[in-house]
């Protein structure tokens, strides 16, 4: 049996290291194939017959041990499973697969052992371990609880885990960790720093003085100081180095080099006095100090502005459930941890709970609030055959209702998902940033080098003094943080608020482009109208009854999906018309349908198809010239060559479809309706929606034309339509607006879904749109001009005029207050409201 | 004397920064060609910072996030659309697709931390 592992070892840090680590490798029997990577701490090997336990002492022997390793394939026992060269992709896990934190686990070999014990658990038909993250999944029909006995039965541990929320928890851990060690880390330097700062600004000299007890209290001073720096702000020296030593430079970089510099000088003046002019012997120990404790408050200061940046995301995790009432064969209910629940399992929820993950409902009825996910705030109602979506709240009845989507794959946990990544996303607005801050570090100690050797060259004395405060102060003051934050604070915080209120932006570039449109093109059915039109009239010509019309109506379009055919087959059902027999049935898409009935050919369709047929429908001219002027659509039915009847049905504008059009109008913007109806119809809608123009009569296929159309003459153009049919239109469009999703949130061709119906969503969403890229331009504005002019004046251009210098201190405060105003600015955001409270509802 | 001193010893230090920040090409890159590289963030780097890839061949960035500072929090590859939220201390992959040959750079958001993907 040969089976390759791969180990990390931490300690390996060097080309000599990497040849100790194979020196310990190679004697050992079985060993073979040793790839060893200094730079990636990785060895590669294949190990015949032997356990990796041999492996593992060898290299602890040899120091270096291997971290929680290694992660291997067993070539013959279980390929196909396990392992971290191999591991199961997640998004491709079936849906019903139970997912478990492992514990205890540390090599392949307990790989094996955990995969063998699922396996043998009843009902499991695929169970794969991964090494890297510590957790198990399982596909089949075995119970939670069973899989966790079957692993601790052998000695291991295992929990059932919601991934996000473990890991939002250790994230909110870590950070509060952080928080803390930095706030420790500001007392102790300013701690320091303050008595000194206030002995300099009560006139106490900085002098020192050499021979004396100056010298002397100073180096006690400087070594106090050193301490300090250790402590409080030794991790900007570590990041400094390591960026160093990866030909890289960041933040670290500028404030180890300026504080250093200013504690490296101040003991050289007290030390080696003699070694500077007897002006130039001045000490800035208080300096360096004060700027580690002011940077080290700052970034305090910027996790706590970012903790509330995220809050959307932790709102949208707070929706979720954390246990569900399963609901068994024998009728008993018991309470379960939500991470148990798979699919298919039957579950109550009573009134006022959450509902806990997608699903049917199977019995009961009620109403639901889906406001937090859709941003509609009506309450839904619910009965049985309905759909429910976790995180969403059951608000009287009870229900049972049977999991279908558990998870990562409900709606809700989608939704996080999207817009986690979302928020992550960034508009090409930000780019000259991104290059701006990718060269600035070493642009910045290019400068500070040159204004300190312009000081120490043209400048008054003395003069080296005030070369190492140019050269301290430029450092300190540059701010990259502020410049790198800028766009991705306020695109964090924007999409955040955004999904408040049920807006899904996809990617930063769709949240940009949504700020700069011009033309708004709105798909008709079920966009500007209910999308569920019901029959208005039946009309009948030739000696047809318009029961027996409408009968027919019923028939030819019992397997089409279209909307106009649902409402037929209700009026028909409404009416208890029998049904009757067609057969060969054939769609024509944006035409019609046609079928044989009774040795004949029955179509049902629009005016323009009939026409292309040769059928006379002039007998029906005033009727459907009626039906149309009150926004309906007229279906002509004929057999063969003779028009038989005409069908009037109806679909009613949105109630807020108007008031949202007005909005589009304050806000600058054309709005274009798009629709295959007939013109006559096509304008009673538009009219009543206040719409500018009405693009009629096109063909489902031709929408994306006219959007490109319009693109073409300078527009820029957003499509709203439904994601389905209108998917080409929308993904031609500046940007696609996908309305009414409810919760789908998988529409890949709309950069922004709203999962509300209303169109007010459109204008919320261009409306947070427009407002984050302009709180965009605002930190970008802010972050350049901070830079632009903070770093000529700490450079001391200021001095010819006024004859001051910026102190490196105030450039410490300045920085650091510089990034904490950029999370601030974007957090502005957060109170943000798209339309006032009063419209809302 | 010291004034010549002091200004060439500026001098050097400013053609080190040009040198060592820019001009200097990486000598030793990771190689990907079990299709899967670890990379660790800490103490403001990417370790490693340069990987080749072969063209045409979808890699997996496995992550370990140790720096809790939100700079390090997400992961961004320029021109592939990646953009992930990583977890601290826990290993996340992030699965690049087969790429075009070329240079991909991958960074933090505030571009602090900088690595290269050559594929070729």
């Amino acid at each position: 049996m040969s089976t390759q592992i791969r180990l990390i070892i931490p300690a390996m840090t060097c080309a000599g290291c990497a040849r100790k680590v194979r020196a310990a490798l190679e004697p050992l029997a079985g060993v073979s194939e040793i790839v060893v990577d200094a730079a990636a701490k990785t060895v590669d090997l294949h190990i015949d017959g032997q356990d990796s336990a041999a492996v593992i002492a060898a290299l602890e022997q040899a120091g270096y041990p291997p971290d929680a390793m290694p992660i291997g394939t067993d070539s013959e026992a279980a390929p196909e499973s396990c392992s971290m060269d191999d591991p199961l992709p997640s998004d491709q896990f079936p849906v019903d697969g139970v997912r478990l934190a492992i514990t205890g686990a540390t090599c392949a070999s307990c790989v094996r052992s955990i995969e063998t014990a699922l396996s043998s658990v009843p009902g499991v038909e695929r169970a794969s371990m991964n090494l890297a993250d510590h957790s198990a999944y399982v596909q089949g029909a075995a119970k939670p609880e069973q899989l966790i006995a079957a692993i601790e039965a052998i000695g291991y541990g295992a929990s059932a885990t919601a991934d996000d929320d473990s890991l939002e928890q250790e994230r909110e851990r870590s950070e509060q960790q952080l928080y803390r060690r930095l706030l420790r880390d500001t007392w102790l330097a300013l701690g320091l720093g303050a008595p000194l700062m206030a002995w300099m600004l009560f006139g106490g000299s900085m002098m020192v003085h050499g021979g004396g007890i100056s010298q002397l209290v100073w180096l006690l001073v400087g070594l106090l100081t050193l301490a300090v720096l250790v402590i409080a702000g030794g991790h900007f020296f570590v990041g400094a180095w390591k960026a160093a030593v990866h030909h890289n430079a960041n933040m670290d970089t500028l404030i180890a080099i300026g504080t250093g510099t200013a504690w490296l000088y101040s003991m050289v003046a007290v030390l080696a006095p003699s070694l500077l002019p007897e002006q130039a012997r001045h000490v800035y120990f208080e300096a360096s100090v004060m700027i580690v404790g002011f940077i080290n408050m700052g970034l305090a200061l910027e996790l706590r502005a970012r903790g509330r940046s995220g809050q959307a995301i932790k709102r949208l995790l707070g929706l979720r459930a954390t246990t569900a009432r399963r609901v068994d064969d024998d009728g008993s209910e018991e309470d379960v941890d939500i991470a148990l629940v798979v699919t298919g399992m039957r579950l109550r929820v009573r009134p006022g709970e959450k509902i806990a993950v997608d699903g049917v409902v199977e019995s009961g009825s009620t109403l639901v609030d889906e406001s937090m996910l859709t941003g509609e705030p009506m309450p839904v109602s619910k009965q049985a055959g309905d759909m429910v979506s976790a995180g969403t709240i059951n608000q009287q009845g009870s229900l049972i209702y049977r999991a279908t989507r558990v998870g990562k794959d409900t709606a809700l946990a989608q939704i996080i998902a999207l817009v986690k990544k979302a928020q992550g996303s960034r508009p090409p607005i930000g780019r000259l940033a991104d290059q701006v801050s990718a060269v600035f570090v070493p642009v910045v100690m290019l400068v500070a080098i040159g204004a300190a050797l312009a000081w120490f060259n043209v400048g008054p004395e003395p003069r080296a003094s005030y070369a190492m405060v140019a050269l301290t102060t430029v450092l300190i003051i540059a701010c990259p943080c502020a410049l790198g934050l800028a766009t991705p604070m306020s695109v964090m915080v924007g999409v955040g608020k955004a999904a408040e209120s049920g807006i899904l932006i996809r990617q930063g570039a769709a949240l940009q482009t949504a700020s700069q449109l011009t033309t708004i093109v709105l798909d008709k059915t079920g966009t500007i109208t209910q999308g569920k039109p019901s029959v208005t009239d039946v009309f009948s010509y030739a000696d047809w009854s318009r029961d027996k019309v409408l009968a027919l109506a019923a028939a030819l379009e019992n397997a089409s999906e279209h909307p106009l055919a649902f409402a037929v087959l209700e009026a028909a059902k409404e009416q208890s018309l029998p049904a009757l027999d067609v057969s060969d049935f054939i769609a024509e898409n944006g035409k019609g349908v046609q079928a044989s009935y009774q040795g004949g050919v029955a179509r049902i369709g629009n005016l323009r198809w009939l026409a292309d047929l040769g059928i006379d429908a002039s007998a029906a001219t005033a009727d459907a010239a009626g039906i149309a002027e009150q926004a309906g659509t007229p279906l002509f039915l004929a057999m063969d060559k003779t028009l038989i009847g005409v069908i009037g049905v109806r679909d009613q504008i949105k109630t807020d479809a108007r008031a949202a059009v007005a909005r589009m109008h304050a806000r600058g913007l054309k709005v274009v309706m798009i629709t295959g109806d007939v013109r006559s119809t096509a304008e009673a809608i538009g009219k009543q929606a206040g719409i500018d123009e009405v693009i009629a009569e096109v063909l489902p296929a031709d929408k994306a034309l006219h959007v490109r159309a319009l693109r073409d003459k300078g527009e820029r153009v957003a499509m709203v339509g439904d994601g389905i049919n209108d998917a080409p239109a929308l993904a031609e469009a500046d940007v696609g607006f996908a309305i009414g999703t409810g919760t789908d949130v998988a529409i890949e061709s709309a950069g922004i879904t709203l999962m509300g119906g209303s169109l007010h969503g459109v204008v919320d969403a261009i409306a947070v749109s427009s407002a984050t890229v302009r709180n965009i331009r605002q930190n970008l504005v802010g972050a350049f001009l901070y830079n632009v002019l903070g770093i000529p004046v700490a450079a001391g251009l200021l001095y010819p005029v006024t004859g001051m210098m910026f102190s490196p201190v105030i450039a410490g405060l300045a920085m650091s207050l510089s990034s904490v105003t950029v999370v601030s600015n974007a957090n502005r955001l957060r109170f943000f409201q798209a339309r006032p409270a009063k419209e809302m509802v | 004397m010291s004034t010549v001193l002091v200004n060439a010893a500026g001098l050097a230090a400013m053609m080190m920064i040009v040198w060592w920040f820019w001009l200097w090409t990486p000598r030793k890159a990771v190689n990907t060609k079990a299709g899967i590289i670890e990379i660790r963030v800490a103490n403001g780097t990417y370790s490693p910072a340069l990987i080749d890839s072969p063209a045409g061949q979808p890699v997996t960035l496995r992550v370990l996030r140790e720096d809790a500072s939100p700079c390090a929090e997400y992961l961004i590859v320029d021109g592939l659309g990646i953009n992930e939220a990583l977890p601290i201390d826990r290993r996340h992959d992030i699965e690049l697709p087969a790429m075009e040959p070329g240079e991909y750079r991958f960074h933090c958001q505030m571009n602090m931390y900088q690595g290269v993907l050559r594929v070729g």
